[in-house]
């Protein structure tokens, strides 16, 4: 029996213990940001998913691409939930390289926002998954699943992570950011205060801009994410009545046999 | 199948008999699914219906995904966020096939200790366990290559890291390392053979299944105390065993039952949490991640591959007498595969007569120490290589090879076992000690 525990225990130590070993060390840790998305039951902020998209669209955008998202997909339920009107407008300020043409072309909804223009400037698609703020005990332990793995929090200390320093190597401007692996990067500060006006008041501070642009980008990593945790809860409904079924349908099979009161 | 005396599949009516006289898949279904099991067994006899499962899905999850997948360097990437953006259900597809392979090796690992701590491989069952073996092996090699499909940096990187390793083999290393890439480095031809044989070694292992279940079915299962069916008279294996249906498969979907509620709280709130972050960055040759870490499922042979460095004397003689053929690189790369192979050997490295370990006292300990060593390695494996992990990972190993290569044929000579019970019935009675003038009322499957 001290056999079965240990293995069990052993199991559970496997499934906790070697989780994401996050890339892009940096000596300031990330905090972790309460998002409307984190945990079992979080889902976006339509809302924010909207201020973040205005600005993605008036600042990120001037360098950065998102070439997985299709712009449709702001329309679906779960993401930014722009009215199709509102899609149609939307994707008309872009513009995509059509092969047919052999042209560039104004934008349509079943196009995917344009790539990222500037050469060293990442695609921004999945940015929210392919970095993990939390190291040690946060990326370690079983809180990511309430916390997420931080890649929308390292998004947002990023943006507001500038010490102000400068330095300029091999004729590229670099400028010191807390948070970036190495301490120094090409990006010059992005966002000032009161960069974009949000049409419903919010804040616009660097910081609520930050957090907006942040969730908004969780969004363009992963934009299934509310099917999929409604999918787990199904499956995990499912197979909870199914284990109790099928635990009283072993009791009472083995009853006979086992002979117990 | 199996010696334990157990009744047959009889056809009854005109149209069984007709299919059974020309082929009698029927029976050996039956024969097959009624097996006589020792009733005593535990909560670890759970993993082969899982282990089952979890080709099962992987199977399934797996062929639909490779309809949607694009196997070159220009579109696999792509096709990956295509299936999880566009693709119906496709997010809940992969995240299932993702972490299944994390379950199946969860399963798997659990499998192997639990036929470690109670004899399993031993007499007349190494076939058995060497044919899991191989298994496991397959395992590991379908896993490797399935990692490299997604064309992520950790895919990229893993892929070159570990064809590198053959690359480290004497003489016919290089050559062996090119035929494997198809080329000079990891490239479309390494993804396009990577991906023909990630398809294909399933359904190898499937068939493999089938010998290690037709092998298991002749010598019978082992238990608990490691004492065999009485197979005398079959009034005495009844009193042993029970049939397999209903009594182990609905026991056994209990249990998997259970486990699918962790698997679907993980695929559903947290399906990156195994999965190291870089693979979400298309491969790139022009930039080496800063660590390059395999999956969990491989961190402790990886920590026995990296524990041998030049600086160890072992690998110095080795190199020496050699004549530096065996240099640290390949040292490693043979303590790897040694790691495996000591363990496939295990049927004929414990002499101990007593089967099970409950009753041997001291192997108890030794055993324990394994299991610890095991996670010991899976830690240091995901650690940089630097102090104190390569000290750490170096004890770690040498304890791995010496349980299998000293402290195993030694126990079974100094080491003074307790006595097992008679029979299955004894321990069984044991446990559940039978009612005065109870009735004894055995559900009737054919009901």
């Amino acid at each position: 029996m001290n056999m079965i525990k240990a293995t069990l225990l052993s199991a559970v130590i496997a499934f906790t213990a070697p989780a994401a070993f996050a890339a892009g060390a940096s000596e300031h840790e990330i905090e972790n940001i309460d998002f409307s998305f984190d945990g079992p039951f979080g889902s976006y902020d339509v809302n924010q998913l909207q201020r973040g998209l205005q600005v993605y669209t008036e600042v990120c955008s001037a360098c950065h691409g998102l070439k997985y998202v299709a712009l449709r997909t702001l329309g679906d339920e779960g993401g930014p939930m722009l009215p199709e009107e509102q899609v149609i407008e939307y994707s008309k300020q872009w513009e995509v390289f059509d092969a047919e043409l052999d042209d560039y072309r104004e934008a349509t909804p079943v196009d995917h926002f344009p790539e990222s223009g500037l050469a060293n400037a990442p695609d921004l698609s999945l940015m929210a998954k392919k970095r993990a703020a939390f190291h040690g005990p946060y990326g370690l332990g079983i809180n990511q699943l309430l916390k997420g793995f931080g890649g929308a929090e390292y998004i947002a200390a990023l943006l507001h992570g500038y010490t102000g320093e400068e330095k300029t190597q091999a004729g590229v401007t670099l400028y010191e950011n807390k948070y970036m692996a190495g301490g120094w990067i090409a990006m010059a500060p992005p966002l000032y205060e009161e960069a974009v006006e949000y049409a419903d008041g919010h804040s616009n501070s660097v910081e609520a801009m930050a957090e907006d642009v942040a969730a908004f980008l969780m969004w363009t990593a992963e934009p299934k994410m509310a099917d999929r945790k409604q999918a787990g809860f199904a499956g995990v409904l499912f197979l909870t009545l199914m284990s109790v079924l099928l635990y009283l349908t072993n009791k009472r099979l083995w009853a006979s046999v086992k002979k117990k009161d | 199948m199996s010696g334990i005396p157990h009744d047959h599949y009889e056809p009854k009516s005109n149209g069984e008999k007709w299919i059974h006289s020309r082929l009698p898949i029927v029976g050996l279904m039956y024969d097959t699914l009624m097996i006589p099991t020792p009733k005593n067994l535990n909560w670890m006899w759970i993993w082969g219906i899982v282990l089952t499962f979890c080709l099962a899905l992987q199977i399934v999850t797996g062929i639909v995904l490779a309809m949607h997948y694009n196997p070159s360097v220009d579109g696999a990437f792509a096709s990956i966020e295509h299936i999880m953006r566009n693709v119906n259900g496709g997010y809940m597809l992969r995240y299932m096939h993702m972490n299944g392979a994390s379950l199946f090796f969860v399963a798997v690992y659990a499998h192997i200790f639990r036929g470690l701590y109670y004899g399993s491989y031993k007499a007349p069952r190494e076939i058995t366990w060497i044919i899991g073996m191989i298994i496991y092996l397959l395992m590991m090699a379908t896993a490797f290559m399935g990692y490299v499909l997604p064309w992520g940096q950790m895919s990229f990187w893993g892929a070159t890291v570990i064809t590198g390793l053959f690359g480290a083999v004497p003489f016919i290393g290089d050559a062996l390392q090119t035929f494997l890439l198809g080329g000079p480095a990891v490239d479309n031809a390494t993804l396009n053979r990577f991906f023909s044989l990630h398809y294909l070694l399933p359904f190898v292992t499937a068939g493999l299944v089938i010998l290690h279940i037709w092998a298991f079915h002749t010598t019978g299962n082992n238990n608990p105390t490691g004492v065999p069916v009485r197979t005398t008279s079959k009034d005495e294996a009844e009193k042993d065993t029970l049939p397999f249906w209903p009594y182990f498969v609905i026991k056994d979907l209990f249990a998997l039952a259970v486990i699918l509620v962790v698997f679907f709280a993980v695929v559903g709130f947290m399906p990156n949490y195994l999965g190291h972050p870089d693979n979400y960055i298309e491969a790139n040759a022009l930039a080496t991640p800063a660590h390059i870490v395999p999956e969990w499922y491989f961190l402790p042979f990886y920590a026995i591959l990296r524990a041998f460095t030049a600086e160890v004397w072992v690998v110095q003689i080795a190199t020496f007498v050699t004549g530096g053929i065996i240099d640290a690189k390949f040292f490693g790369v043979l303590a790897m595969f040694g790691s495996i192979a000591v363990m496939a050997a295990v049927p004929w490295l414990d002499t101990s007569r007593v089967r099970s370990g409950r009753y041997r006292p001291m192997f108890k300990w030794w055993f324990a120490i394994l299991v610890v060593d095991f996670f010991v390695l899976m830690w240091v494996g995901a650690m940089p290589a630097e102090e104190p992990y390569a000290t750490i990972s170096l004890i770690a190993t040498t304890y791995w090879f010496a349980y299998f290569l000293v402290i195993l044929p030694l126990l079974g000579v100094i080491e003074k076992p307790m006595t097992p019970p008679e029979t299955i019935e004894e321990d069984f009675n044991a446990h559940y000690a039978p009612k005065v003038g109870g009735t004894t009322t055995i559900v009737n499957p054919a009901e």
